[in-house]
Order: C-alpha cells, then sequence, then structure tokens
C-alpha cells in the first residue's frame, strides 16, 4: 500500500488513475497549484479548488483511490495582487471541507514581496484552523529560499512538525530535518529527484520525517514514481519498515493532524461513502498482487474499444 | 396531527447526536434569530467534525412518518451531518433570498455537502426558485449527486416540467442509475418519455450493448400510441429479467393489442410475479 502525497491528478488521465491502482497506490493528496497558466479572474480560481475538493475526489474514487487535497494561493499566482486580494477572501471557506488536509502548496517562487505576503497570510490561516501545512520551495535560488521559508513559518510560531517542506534535494535536506520539519522528496524527471539518487538518500538518512511523492502533473512526470521508488529502494536492501514509512506512513501520521485522512477511509470506508464517492480498491478486497505497468499499456495492444 | 418535516428532521438529528446536541441546538436557534451568514457556514462545516458522518438511524415508524409529513418523502440513507446541514440552510433567516444563499453554498461545497443540499430539496422554503439551482445539480457528473435530487425525493415529481422530467430518466439510465426509487415515476410518466425511450432502446440495440429491464415500464402504458409493440416482442423473448420486465409492464397496459400480445408470450407473463418481488432490489449496474 502507497500514498502519494503530492499528485496534480486534475491534468492526469484515467489510465493513470488505473495504472496508479495496480501498483498499489491507495490514497492521493492534490496540492493547490497553478494549471501551468496564469488565471486571470478570481472566479476561475475559485472554481478551482471547488473541482479538486468536489470532482476530482470522485473520480478518484472511481478508480479505488481516496483523494484528498491542501488548498492554497501558490506562490506563481501571489504576485498578481487584484487575483491573490480575491482569493485569500474565499479561502477560508475551502479550508475546512472534508478531506482538505492542508494548506499548501504555498511559499516562495521567484522570492517577491507579494509572494512573502501572502506566504505569511496564509501560515497565520493555517494557525488559525489548526492545518498542516505544505511549503513548494523555488526551483531557483533554492537552498537560499528553503531556508527563508523555514525561518518565515517560525517567525509566524509554526510548529515545524506540523509543516512538510516539499521539493528536497541533497542539497537542502540536513537543515530541513536538523531544523524539526517534515523533508518531502519529489520524484520527478530531469527537474527534481530520481529513484537512484532517492535510495541513496534513504540509505543516509532512514525514514525519519522523510516523504516521498511523485508531484506529477501536466508536465512530463510519473504518477507511479512513488511505488518504482518503494520497489527500487527494496531491491537495494532498504528495509521493508523504512520504504513503508516513506511512502506511507509518515503521510498519514503529518497530514492526519488535519483529523481528515486516515487509514480506515480506504480500510473501512462507511457505507454511505461507498454509495456516492469510494467504489473499493480490489488489491485491498485481496482479488491481485500490486504491479507497475505503464499506464494504458494493456489497451494498447488491442485494436478492439467495445 | 402531524408534524412538519423539518421538525421531524430536526428531532431525529437531535435524538442522535447526544453530547453534542447542546451546541447545535444552540446553533440552530442563533441562525432562527438572524445570526450572520458567516455562522451558517460555520455550521455546515463543522457539522461532520461535531456530529460525525453515521447514517440517521431511523424505524419504520419514523419513515411512515416522514410519508405522512410530506408524501413521497423517504429520508432513508441520509447522514447525520447531512440533515444537520440541511435543518440549518432551512432555519437560517438571512436578508437574501433562499435561492442566492443556496448558489453560494452549493458553488464551495465538497461532494458530501452537495449531496445534503440537494437532498433537502423537498424541505426548503420558496422550492420553485430552486430551478436553476437544481438543473446545476442535474448535470453533475457525481452521481451521488444526481441521484442526491432523483432517488427518494419527491421534489422532481412537485416541481420538475415535463422536459425536466425526462431527461432526468434519460440520464439516469445513461449512468446506471436505477429509476426504481424515482418517487413519482408512474404518475409523471408520459407519452413523449416514452417515444424517447424506444429511441433509446433503438439506439444500444444497434450499437450492441445492453438495456436496463427498467426502460419498459415507462413505454408500457404508451406501448400503442409510440409504436413499441415489436420492440416488446423482441424483448419478451430476451433474457429472464427482460422478459419479466417487458411483461409486466404490458400487463398494465389494457389496450387488445397488448393484450394479445401478452398471451402470445405465456412463459414470459409467467416471470411477472417473480420481477415484482425483484424491482424493489433493481441495484445500479444492473443492465442486461
Ligand atoms: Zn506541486
Amino acid at each position: 500500500m502507497f500514498i502519494d502525497p503530492h499528485a496534480h491528478m486534475i491534468s492526469r488521465t484515467t489510465d493513470d488513475y488505473e495504472a496508479m491502482a495496480a501498483a498499489g497506490i491507495v490514497a492521493v493528496i492534490e496540492p493547490a497549484f497553478w494549471l501551468g497558466q496564469p488565471r486571470t479572474f478570481v472566479g476561475t480560481y475559485v472554481d478551482y479548488l471547488s473541482t479538486i475538493i468536489g470532482f476530482e475526489r470522485f473520480r478518484a474514487g472511481q478508480f479505488g483511490i481516496r483523494h484528498y487535497c491542501t488548498v492554497g494561493l501558490n506562490s506563481k499566482e501571489a504576485n498578481n495582487e487584484e487575483l491573490a486580494e480575491g482569493v485569500m477572501e474565499w479561502l477560508p471557506r475551502f479550508a475546512l471541507k472534508e478531506g482538505v488536509v492542508a494548506i499548501g502548496e504555498i511559499g516562495y517562487d521567484e522570492q517577491t514581496p507579494l509572494e512573502d505576503k501572502y506566504f505569511r497570510a496564509q501560515l497565520a490561516l493555517a494557525k488559525e484552523l489548526q492545518l498542516p501545512v505544505m511549503v513548494h520551495t523555488p526551483h531557483r535560488d533554492k537552498k537560499q529560499g528553503t531556508s527563508r521559508s523555514m525561518d518565515v513559518c517560525e517567525e509566524m510560531g509554526i510548529d515545524p512538525s506540523w509543516v512538510v517542506i516539499d521539493h528536497n534535494n541533497e542539497e537542502t535536506v540536513q537543515e530541513t530535518l536538523d531544523r524539526g520539519f517534515w523533508a518531502g522528496f519529489s520524484i520527478y524527471p530531469s527537474t527534481k529527484m530520481g529513484t537512484v539518487r532517492m535510495v541513496e538518500l534513504l540509505k543516509q538518512y532512514g525514514s525519519e520525517r522523510i516523504i516521498v511523492d511523485s508531484a506529477c502533473d501536466w508536465g512530463i512526470s510519473d504518477p507511479l514514481a512513488v511505488a518504482k521508488t518503494a520497489m527500487l529502494a527494496l531491491k537495494n536492501g532498504i528495509p521493508a519498515e523504512t520504504v513503508r514509512k516513506v511512502t506511507y506512513a509518515n503521510t498519514l501520521e503529518v497530514y492526519g493532524k488535519s483529523g481528515q485522512i486516515q487509514e480506515s477511509d480506504w480500510l473501512n470506508p462507511p457505507e454511505i461513502d461507498q454509495r456516492t464517492l469510494y467504489e473499493g480498491n480490489s488489491i485491498l478486497r485481496g482479488g491481485r498482487e500490486p504491479r507497475i505497468e505503464a499506464p494504458g499499456s494493456r489497451k494498447r495492444d488491442s485494436l478492439i474499444i467495445e | 396531527m402531524s408534524e412538519k418535516p423539518i421538525d421531524l428532521l430536526h428531532h431525529w438529528i437531535l435524538r442522535q447526536a447526544k453530547e453534542q446536541s447542546a451546541w447545535f441546538e444552540e446553533r440552530v436557534n442563533a441562525l432562527a434569530e438572524g445570526a450572520p451568514e458567516r455562522e451558517l457556514h460555520m455550521v455546515m462545516g463543522l457539522a461532520p467534525r461535531l456530529l460525525g458522518k453515521a447514517e440517521l438511524a431511523l424505524s419504520i415508524e419514523d419513515l411512515s412518518q416522514a410519508n405522512g409529513a410530506l408524501e413521497g418523502w423517504q429520508p432513508e440513507g441520509l447522514s447525520i451531518d447531512g440533515a444537520a446541514r440541511i435543518v440549518a440552510l432551512t432555519m437560517y433567516r438571512g436578508e437574501r433570498p433562499f435561492a442566492e444563499i443556496f448558489k453560494d453554498l452549493r458553488r464551495t461545497a465538497d461532494a458530501r455537502e452537495l449531496v445534503a443540499l440537494y437532498r433537502g430539496l423537498p424541505l426548503y422554503p420558496e422550492p420553485e426558485s430552486l430551478a436553476f439551482e437544481v438543473g446545476e445539480g442535474l448535470r453533475s457528473n457525481m452521481l451521488g449527486v444526481f441521484e442526491a435530487i432523483t432517488q427518494h425525493n419527491p421534489y422532481p415529481r412537485l416541481h420538475f416540467d415535463e422536459h425536466r422530467w425526462n431527461h432526468m430518466i434519460l440520464k439516469a439510465l445513461f449512468v446506471n442509475s436505477s429509476l426504481a426509487n424515482i418517487v413519482g415515476l408512474d404518475e409523471r410518466n408520459n407519452p413523449e418519455l416514452a417515444r424517447q425511450l424506444l429511441d433509446h432502446v433503438h439506439e444500444r440495440w444497434a450499437a450492441g450493448r445492453g438495456i436496463s429491464p427498467e426502460v419498459w415500464r415507462c413505454i408500457g402504458p404508451y406501448a400503442v400510441e409510440v409504436g413499441a409493440l415489436d420492440e416488446f416482442e423482441k424483448a419478451l423473448t430476451g433474457e429472464p429479467r427482460e422478459q419479466a420486465a417487458a411483461a409486466g409492464a404490458l400487463a398494465r397496459n389494457p389496450s387488445p393489442q397488448a393484450r394479445s400480445l401478452l398471451a402470445a408470450h405465456p412463459a414470459a407473463a409467467a416471470k411477472i410475479a417473480e420481477h415484482q418481488v425483484e424491482q424493489a432490489n433493481i441495484s445500479r449496474n444492473e443492465v442486461v
């Protein structure tokens, strides 16, 4: 059983959902982020939030995957002040919806004053509502931007054990762990972390407060990254308990603080959910062993569409 | 003396909420006495956190009281948090028209809230003003939301025009949602629907796909009028459940043509009784 704690499923296909379920992924967390181009109306942002708390949750449930999300104003769009002000007005309404496990992903992109302003405002909201935080760390000037993100969390009085600093790499992980934060790693081709490097990191740092995710989105990325990392780690002699923590249990522990995600959601779902939101998972029913298959590969070999 | 439906619902929540009933009672009173709208948002958000998500425990007697208070109202399967959301919204006394308050809640709702908002339709004030909002719910791709409107709910029977009624039935068939739990299915049946369903049968057969045996119930009363006797004949010799459904539907058509067609297929006619028992238990996905 795996959880992918960072997956932008709104950009993925039903083939991806099928492949993820077959690989043993039982739950995903969809952080609110930008869509590859900026939104220009507050209303489109509101509808986006409404989609990830509603329709995407339903869609995932049809494939036996439980869907959760984080809500927030991302750093890129924080630079549009008019949009940002509007989104901030609506955000509290979304933060207490079912399945919202954190405020996120928030933080810095270019580290501008507006990004800083809305990062702080959202940390204050997370504190007020007693929600965990998912922090997106910048691609450029990463090391300094990551340190600064943690400085601001501390300044705002947020307990580091409630914060996941995501998109870590070899250069940022030590400080993140030393300061008591959770360290997320996004296994994302070319730009972030790879599976082989991740296995090396697990050898060095173990499982304490480390979380593996795919960050799969509309770019070239891999929705099976968590399952693949787990398999490669096991092959390389990483203890099964370590693998379980970084691909499953740690996510439950930190985001479970929201009260909105628990193991029983997929192991023993309420009947009312089974009627409306969750069709059940064949792997959990003991139907078959998890396996890694390219999304849609079985269909690709067949000319018959019925 | 029969109680109002909303009072029954309120009573069932308090009965089940135990130590949280004081919180709920206090919030509902505040809403009824003109608390600001953000108070309503808070109660809607906190309901599952404080009251839990269990199904509302209802006895046979409760259900019969429900039907006595509002004919066709079937609150079975409601959750306690869903019921609390319905009561909070109904008791709230705001400045704005009800439909505007509803719209505002609907567009920021999670799936569970949407189901509750729409299950409450028969209990709200100004029901006619919700026509647009109901349309948005019917168009939803989330089956649970669609079924919150269509199943166990007297609102469509009372307030839908024929066009909307017919499209609800057609969509139910397309998304494999059972027709049996639609309140007023026979009462609101009409020849235009029978014609549309006959086209649906042709389309499915042409594509080599099965159809829900439930379509025959709606076509049956107008089988002669819309020219469906050949199709009935095919169904009467089809798969057993289809035979039973088609025969059952024809049996309720008093025309001589329907009678003689049924008389020509005694094996199918013999399945009617069996099918009537089954009909109450038809679940979705059962398409033959
Ligand atoms: Zn992301």
